[in-house]
């Protein structure tokens, strides 16, 4: 019945059965070593083959990369993409939801194929993004998606690869930087244990729920909200935890072993002694955007800059999101940036595709050109981390996908008005 | 903050060391901007360019910093920033043109130190886009630990903002800070009202001025109009003694300030934003408006949901001088990794990138005299990368402003290591036991 229902998937999930043959290519495999010169082939949707020379089957289309490099599609691990068009327009966003524990929101069923941040973001590389609820406390289930589809069901990678949790802050003005509001410290804090007590609370009836389900009593009733827990209790699928700070991530990474969970951390910013137990626990972290201000104001100018080179040297494997979609497209830039201010240029590499794929559990699938794997794949004419670059093909699931956009149209429009 | 503060003095006088010494950056590959690029030296005398070429000789005395494999470009020049203010918008009023950002300015703001370790060595610092004329703006240099009057860029011509689109006209449909009165304008039509009366109001004003003027000098006796703070900067634009630099988003309200100061008779000296500025550039070109942009913002808001990042070098093919800006403390630090932007989108060459966030906006505050290229006679800013600046994997080490080193990624480390040790002896102060009272301190 399993294997019925797998394949059941696969064949939705893999609407191209083209046999394409990209062939003198530069080859970044990521894993692996490089091929100066080389050949992928690209069959039902999957990566058939990576050799020096391979043959072209009959009938397949082959495309001269001479001069060009094939790198794995990019993967932004944090966006909204789908799920909100204009950040100032309430009814173009579905991110937010009423209510502070909202496990069972499903972000993938909200994703709207024709958003125009889809075909913008993936136009400079970007292959599949995780795109995220936000609001309350446990704000829903996130997504890998392709950046290609006709419909959501299409575009999933993995419909539920995680459930967000934003962990509660003392939000006194002089609390949080990133969510500061003029709030008094003895309010801003009662405000907090509250919260972690709701938080507390809604696990422990997520158990008895857990308990009561396996008991199989007559009177057993299913709750879609305690349901959802049931993945996460099992350590069947992780918490995304956005934890900024050094107290946040502490008491982050306190509540999953005392509740025995899975956790991602996410948008970590000053980790200071928390990094220690980050690496004890071998949390992965998404990290957000490298060009960020320092809270503090008497922190080093660039400690955020060199935040991804420290997480590296502690061991710790991260992956980088936008955590928006305005900026979706500059994930590879971020990444970059870190790489001038010590990681190495091969972890930022990395970060934006194998590591991605592994802390999302996705690592058979994506990330990088090995046989066996969806063919997600960029040929550029240089390195994908530099803005000069251009990407001049891309394929999603072994399909090769248009590179236009809102702004190429708008661009060649308003180019051919007469001066 | 105080700390940092005194960091940033000490780093100042450590550069000052030989006063009146030339200094020579040598062995650099320099980019000029506006003279091609070339291995060489740059010679400093007295805060200015003195020499510029593959060989110099170097003067007894002089300090040299040895910038083998770097690179040099002249200092970076935002457009658009509110750094070092204060407060930004005056917006209980749709004309705010009696305030100015000079009385707000805090030499103490720590992003004019991390704007500097950008690169950053000129600024142009913007009241705000709430209403439809808003205050006076201030050019400064991020010379990082002196006063007000040590940041004023000496001589630049005054500006002011205004502002168009959604910004302006949002407190005409919610009321804000708890207030419970609508402001006019709510729409883009009563946008152009506000200017357009204001501007009416300023010429009856400048005529006033003008009949007591001629009066006086024929000998007569005559009281003068009374002064009005509001209208005077207005009648400056009018004289051609101050600039507008107007936020504006969409191509209709591009146009109509454009046409409504061919009705007046002044310039429109910068649209900032502009993000619609492909859809008119022509008429923008014609006008002689620059435009001063974002690379890649979009999505935001409606008015920006026809941003292109093309924009910039659409612009600029079509004739308009086009400079790249931040809005924010955080971009201005990485403005050259910005202007990389339009070699991507738009195909434009190295140089004219660098131009946008150099020479371009020196053009835009006509301060291109002295700043905005490597050029023998203008300021000494300077900025010394480790690799080529329109990399991603670029950092700056050092940047001159007058031929003061202002920053050094060396020095800073060194002083963060200090300040490390300082706040490690104030938390083990702080776990030994009070001083008996009575007792001064040491």
């Amino acid at each position: 019945m399993r294997a019925i229902l797998l394949l059941l998937a696969s064949l939705a999930a893999a609407p191209a059965q083209e046999t394409i043959l990209i062939r003198n290519a530069y080859i970044h495999p990521v894993v692996g070593e490089e091929l100066p010169s080389g050949s992928v082939l690209i069959q039902g949707g999957k990566i058939a083959g990576v050799g020096v020379k391979l043959a072209a089957p009959k009938g397949a289309t082959v495309i001269d990369a001479k001069g060009l490099h094939l790198y794995p599609g990019l993967i932004n691990s944090a966006t909204n993409i789908g799920l909100s068009e204009i950040g100032a327009v309430r009814e173009t966003s579905d991110t937010n939801e009423l209510g502070d524990f909202n496990p069972q929101l499903r972000a993938l069923i909200a994703v709207n194929p024709e958003s125009e941040h889809i075909a913008v973001t993936r136009a400079n590389g970007i292959t599949s993004v995780v795109t995220l609820p936000q609001g309350g406390i446990i704000s829903g289930q996130g997504a890998m998606i392709h950046l290609d589809g006709w419909t959501w069901e299409e575009m999933s990678v993995k419909g539920d690869v995680v459930v967000r949790l934003n962990f509660p802050v003392i939000a006194a003005s002089s609390g949080e930087f990133f969510n500061s509001r003029a709030t008094a410290y003895g309010e801003a804090k009662k405000r907090y244990d509250e919260e972690l007590e709701k938080l507390r609370l809604f696990f422990e009836d997520a158990r008895r729920y857990e308990k009561a389900k396996s008991a199989g009593g007559a009177g057993f009733q299913t709750d879609p909200k305690l349901e959802a827990m049931l993945p996460v209790l099992a350590g069947r699928r992780p918490v995304l935890v956005v934890a900024r700070r050094e107290r946040t991530i502490l008491d982050a990474i306190a509540f999953a072993r005392r509740e025995r969970v899975k956790i991602i951390l996410a948008e970590v910013r000053e980790p200071g002694k928390a990094l220690a137990e980050i690496v004890k626990d071998k949390i992965p972290v998404i990290l957000g955007e490298t060009h960020t201000l320092p809270a503090e104001e008497d922190a080093a100018y660039d400690s955020q800059y060199t935040l991804p080179a420290e997480l590296h040297k502690a061991g710790v494997k991260f992956a980088f999101g936008s955590f928006d979609n305005q900026f979706a497209r500059n994930v590879p830039y971020q990444a970059a940036a870190a790489v001038a201010f010590g990681l190495p240029k091969e972890v930022a590499l990395k970060a934006l595709t194998v590591h991605a794929a592994e802390i999302w559990g996705l690592g058979g699938q994506l990330g990088s050109i090995q046989e066996g794997k969806v063919a997600d794949l960029i040929l550029t004419d240089g390195d994908p981390l530099e803005t000069k670059t251009q990407v001049r093909s891309l394929f999603i699931q072994g399909k090769q996908v248009s590179l236009d956009s809102k702004h190429t149209k708008l661009y060649e429009k308003y180019s051919r008005r007469p001066q | 903050m105080k700390t940092l503060w005194q960091v940033g003095g000490v780093l100042a006088l450590a550069a000052c060391a030989l006063p009146g010494a030339d200094l020579v950056i040598q062995n650099a590959k320099i980019l000029t901007v506006t003279k091609g690029r070339l291995e060489g030296s740059i010679r400093i005398s007295n805060g200015k360019i003195a020499e510029v070429g593959e060989k110099l000789m170097i003067p007894g005395g002089a300090t040299v910093v040895d910038a083998a494999g770097k690179y040099v470009i002249p200092g970076i020049i935002d457009c658009h920033s509110h750094i070092a203010a204060d407060s930004i918008n005056e917006g209980s009023v749709s004309v705010s043109s009696m305030v100015g950002i000079e009385d707000v300015l805090n030499p103490e703001d720590i992003d004019i130190y991390r704007a500097l370790a950008g690169g950053v060595t000129t600024v142009n610092v913007l009241h705000g886009s709430a209403n439809a004329i808003g205050g006076k703006c201030s050019v400064i240099k991020t010379r990082w630990g002196k006063d007000v009057k040590g940041l004023l860029f000496e001589g630049a011509k005054p500006g002011i903002k205004f502002a168009l689109g959604e910004n302006p006209k949002r407190r005409g449909s919610t009321p804000s800070f708890g207030a419970t009165t609508l402001r006019y304008p709510a729409t883009r039509m009563g946008v152009e009202d506000v200017i357009r009366q204001a501007f009416t109001d300023a010429r009856r004003y400048q005529a006033d001025w003008k009949a007591f003027e001629a009066r006086t000098a024929k000998g007569e006796t005559a009281i003068p109009p009374r002064r009005d703070l509001k209208l005077d900067p207005l009648v400056e634009i009018l004289e051609d003694k101050r600039f507008i630099h107007a936020h504006c988003y969409r191509a209709d309200e591009i146009l109509m300030l454009l046409r409504l100061a061919d009705e007046f008779g002044f310039k429109i000296r910068t649209l900032q934003h502009v993000l619609e500025g492909y859809k008119v550039a022509n008429e923008i070109a014609k006008h002689g408006a620059g435009a001063s942009t974002f690379s890649d913002w979009w999505s935001y808001k409606v008015e920006a949901f026809d941003a292109i990042p093309y924009n910039a070098a659409l612009m600029h093919k079509r004739g308009v001088l086009v400079s790249l800006n931040s809005d924010s403390a955080e971009l201005m630090r990485h403005l050259n990794l910005e202007a990389a932007k339009v070699m991507k989108y738009g195909g434009l060459t190295e140089e004219e990138a660098l131009a946008m966030v150099t020479i371009n906006p020196a053009k835009q505050l006509a301060i291109d005299s002295r700043v905005g290229s490597i050029e023998v006679g203008k300021d000494a800013d300077l900025v010394i990368y480790d690799q080529h600046p329109l990399s991603n994997y670029s950092k700056v080490e050092k940047v001159f402003v007058d031929g003061v080193m202002y920053f050094s990624r060396e020095e800073d480390e060194k002083a963060r290591m200090k300040l490390e040790l300082r706040k490690k002896a104030l938390e083990e102060k702080q776990k030994k036991p009070a001083a008996a009272p009575g007792r001064r301190p040491a």
